[in-house]
């Protein structure tokens, strides 16, 4: 895609064509949820520790939601 | 964890008194007697801060439905104990056992949420969705590349895709359905929609690559 082409359009065309490359399912990013963010948390490489986690956060909303809920939760026992 | 392949840090005081944390949580939480039930107590008490936490950020999305929203972080902490208990035995200890347990409750919060904001509104399933998809953007498609990217993305949707892999791909990212409520409504699992727009992705990127088409494959 076009570096070139307007934000919205950009965005539209990623939400409908989704993330590239091998993902994990909605379980398996649950099942690993809380590792995953709390290796993010510690600065750690969690994309390393768990591949295909990024790309799926990316393609699925509503993980990606509980995601960034989940993070925002830890972060505040910090 | 080490921190580099053949290399093993003794655990931090830190993390060993997280650990003996975690499984003391564990040993009670599956032990019968008093300390069980102080134990659940106690758990549910975290996992209603958990679910207060959820829904407190999903309020504004709540809208005029707000006169009932400790009732729905309450239901969510029972739920999240319940599925707690049944799936103890699954902990393995690759987290703090609070942030394992904190993600059941941010699940159920999450979802009660969404069907919440759904409920009784109507879902657009339309299988022709994808017709309003180049006049979606604030700003219209200036250059051609883009033009022909959108253009070959509705026909890919028109022609590579199922019945219901379009419906599917249409509603979720084409009309902010989220997924769970999609699921609900179609008597199945988050999981199992999820692999279906995942399919369906896969057979317009495939599609597009066919035509040569930039960033259609990675």
């Amino acid at each position: 895609m076009s570096d070139s082409a307007p934000r919205p359009t950009r965005e539209l065309l990623g939400k409908v064509l989704g993330p590239a490359g091998p993902e994990l399912t909605c379980d398996e990013c649950f099942a690993y949820l809380d590792r995953y963010t709390e290796l993010e948390q510690t600065g750690r490489d969690a994309d390393a520790a768990i591949p295909g986690m990024r790309a799926h956060l990316h393609g699925c909303p509503a993980c990606s939601e509980d995601h960034d809920s989940l993070l925002a939760l830890i972060d505040t026992e910090r | 964890m080490s921190d580099a392949v053949g290399v093993v840090r003794p655990a931090s005081r830190d993390a060993r008194a997280r650990d003996a944390d975690s499984a003391g949580w564990v040993e009670a939480l599956a032990t019968p007697g008093r300390a069980h039930d102080d134990a659940v107590q106690r758990l549910h008490a975290l996992l209603l801060r958990a679910s207060r936490f959820e829904v407190g950020r999903r309020r504004q999305a709540l809208g005029y439905v707000r006169d009932d929203l400790d009732d729905l972080a309450t239901q969510a902490a029972d739920d999240a104990l319940m599925a707690i208990m049944a799936k103890l035995h699954t902990y393995r200890g690759d987290s703090r056992f609070t942030t394992w347990a904190y993600k059941f409750a941010v699940l159920e919060a999450g979802v009660k949420v969404r069907r919440r904001v759904w409920h009784e509104r109507e879902i657009p399933l339309e299988e022709d969705g994808w017709a309003r998809l180049p006049d979606r953007g604030s700003t219209p498609a200036r250059d051609l590349e883009t033009a022909e990217m959108l253009g070959a993305v509705r026909t890919a949707i028109t022609e590579a895709l199922t019945p219901h892999q379009r419906t599917v791909l249409i509603a979720v990212t084409l009309n902010d359905v989220p997924i769970d409520v999609l699921a609900e409504r179609l008597a199945t699992t988050r999981g199992a929609l999820y692999k279906t727009l995942h399919d369906a992705r896969k057979n317009l990127r495939a599609r597009l690559a066919e035509q040569g088409l930039e960033g259609a494959t990675a």
